[in-house]
């Protein structure tokens, strides 16, 4: 790729410290570690895996809503830091899952599209910000007359174009998109991921795609990062990924994606066994205790990710 | 866009909350009993036959109109100063008001600033807070009152002044509580990603979606608030006589209960149908309010 990308993290990692009551010292919950990523304009990069893996709090950390532990976040060259926040925040912009909590129910939906102008832009006139409010909700697909309404009357659907309206806004470069269609309906999660492509095209945004379905990630992803238990185990562009996995987990993944074909035989790998706690990681690979092809190796020792564009962490590969 | 076709209309949240409030008959009389309360309270000095100062020294302890003795220029009969109680009620309903209306906002609006900063400060601030808080709670309120009254000095100020530092914590506690609870939601971190700011955060964003339960607690500790106050009165460190304040008005008469019924019973009658309409009111209010009552 010979375009610069717009975000590049790396080693990007989160810490948290939980319990330390009176008489317990705290633990540390790895939630996500060394995760590498770039992210380019007009691309989609999905990050998939099942609950509880840090994909929510890898989100977080993009969007500056948390600080990183630990490694870097650069946004077009410059290192994002804590005291930057204020600067860089107008360009990554998040939407959230679940559509019913991400609107304030007080607010009228064109004070809602208006408050992040309101809040960052105060050279702009009243008529100025309603105007761009205006413009934007026909971008998303709603009707003018919308925009004097409170969230409660709009259905699911509906509230995900006004929270993605919202969301851009500011004109990003960055969006930051957590399980946008997880919470709807089969048939408005195509017209909503429709409308993210469409805006993609137009406006030359990068997608930071998180999503459990991997049916969604292979209609939308340029690039795949396939995290297990706060790491990448296996990264690269969505073809390759999807044609050819090479960590078992992956494999083990895309076995359970249901494929809309009743005369198609599949050989489901049944994977036995819980995610290990994210407080007491296995000294090895993570994903060992759950592996039909762990070794001792696997146990003892952690794989790294191998180089190259397709990458897996496993030894086995 | 075929998502998008019409949505029904939802009614407007005042029709919807009217809707709700009509159910509970008890709650649709209080609010008549207060609004009337309200206008006498209001146009008291046109209402009033007679100045509720005025001393008629002939007509010492009459009885109301329809006892022997009674008549029509003194329709509730005088106090044993020759008062006429139904001016002297009256009046007295503008004091009533008065203290519930400065009590309540200097309660929730101190309890509110700090409710919603004890939600959004740190766990050690909080928890400052919140036991400074629990103390003030433990105390007998009425008890706590007369404490602060007595090192005030007794007046209807300072009676004000004690009762909404008595009733504060209640506030504190309820918004903290709902704070806690809105700011896990996802459209207070949009907000933040938008760049707002804490105050934005907590006064913009969060609290208007916490006043529900506030409203209630302030229309019920309304009548705490004018129930109190006249438990001040009656013990002398409330309103300072000649104020026509119900609670004082019964302890002056209270060496005249056996003699002269009506110089105790009046007030006494008019602090039991405030306070009670407004309760009842109250109830209404929490159940047009709260959403988990409401029926679809």
């Amino acid at each position: 790729m010979t375009q610069a990308p717009v975000m590049t993290a790396s080693h990007l990692a989160r810490h948290y410290a939980v319990g330390g009551g009176l008489f317990s010292k705290p633990q540390t919950l790895r939630a996500v570690q060394d995760v590498d990523f770039e992210l380019y304009a007009g691309k989609t990069l999905a990050v998939v895996g099942e609950s509880g893996c840090g994909k929510s709090t890898l989100a977080r950390m993009v969007t500056m809503i948390e600080e990183p532990t630990s490694g870097t976040l650069t946004l077009d060259g410059q290192a994002v830091t804590p005291d930057q926040w204020a600067s860089v925040r107008q360009s990554v912009q998040i939407v959230f899952q679940d559509p019913y909590g991400s609107l304030n129910p007080r607010q009228r939906i064109g004070q809602i599209l208006m408050e992040p102008l309101v809040i960052n832009r105060p050279d702009l006139s009243k008529a100025e910000k309603e105007d761009r409010a205006r413009q934007m909700l026909n971008m998303v697909g709603l009707r003018p007359e919308h925009f004097d309404r409170y969230p409660h009357m709009f259905s699911g659907g509906q509230r995900q174009r006004i929270a993605i309206a919202r969301a851009l806004m500011l004109d990003p470069k960055v969006l930051v998109l957590d399980e946008p269609v997880s919470a709807l309906d089969l048939s408005i999660q195509s017209s909503v991921l429709n409308l993210l492509t469409d805006l993609q095209e137009r406006l030359g945004l990068a997608y930071l795609f998180i999503s459990h379905d991997l049916s969604v990630v292979r209609h939308v992803a340029d690039d795949v990062i396939v995290m297990y238990l706060g790491r990448a185990v296996e990264k690269g562009p969505k073809e390759a990924v999807f044609d050819n996995p090479s960590h078992p987990y992956t494999k083990a993944l895309l076995s359970a994606t249901p494929i809309a074909d009743p005369e198609h035989h599949k050989e489901r790998i049944k994977l036995t066994g819980e995610l290990p706690s994210p407080l007491n990681v296995p000294p090895g690979c993570a994903f060992a205790p759950r592996c039909w092809l762990a070794t001792d190796k696997c146990r003892a020792e952690r794989p790294d990710l191998t180089s190259g564009p397709h990458q897996a962490a496993c030894f086995y590969v | 866009m075929t998502e998008m076709s019409n949505t029904p209309s939802r009614p407007s949240a005042l029709r919807e909350f009217w809707y709700y409030f009509r159910e509970n008959r008890g709650a649709v009389m209080g609010l008549w009993v207060f609004g009337a309360f309200l206008i006498v309270a209001a146009f008291a000095p046109f209402i009033a036959p007679h100045d509720p100062t005025m001393q008629y020294r002939e007509h010492i302890l009459q009885p109301p109109f329809w006892q022997e003795g009674g008549s029509w220029t003194f329709p509730l009969g005088t106090d044993p100063l020759g008062r006429d109680m139904l001016s002297r009620l009256i009046v007295g309903a503008r004091f009533s008001f008065f203290v519930g209306i400065v009590v309540v906002s200097i309660a929730s609006v101190g309890g509110i600033v700090i409710g919603v900063l004890a939600g959004f400060a740190p766990r050690w601030l909080d928890t400052i807070i919140m036991r400074l808080m629990d103390i003030i709670l433990a105390f007998p309120s009425l008890l706590l009152a007369l404490v602060l009254v007595a090192v005030l000095g007794p007046s209807l100020t300072n009676a004000m002044i004690a009762i909404a530092i008595v009733l504060q914590p209640h506030y504190v506690r309820l918004t903290r509580a709902s704070v806690m609870s809105e700011r896990q939601k996802d459209y207070v971190t949009s907000a933040r990603v938008a760049g707002a700011g804490l105050m934005r955060l907590m006064f913009i964003t969060v609290l208007p979606n916490c006043l529900a339960p506030i409203i209630v607690q302030a229309a019920l500790s309304f009548s705490t608030a004018i129930l109190d106050a006249a438990a001040l009165g009656f013990l002398g460190m409330g309103a300072q006589p000649p104020t026509p304040e119900w609670g004082t008005m019964l302890a002056e008469a209270r060496e005249f209960i056996l003699r002269a019924w009506w110089v105790v019973t009046f007030p006494g009658v008019a602090i039991l149908i405030t306070v009670l309409a407004i309760n009842l009111m109250g109830d209404g209010l929490r159940d047009a309010l709260d959403p988990k009552l409401k029926r679809s």
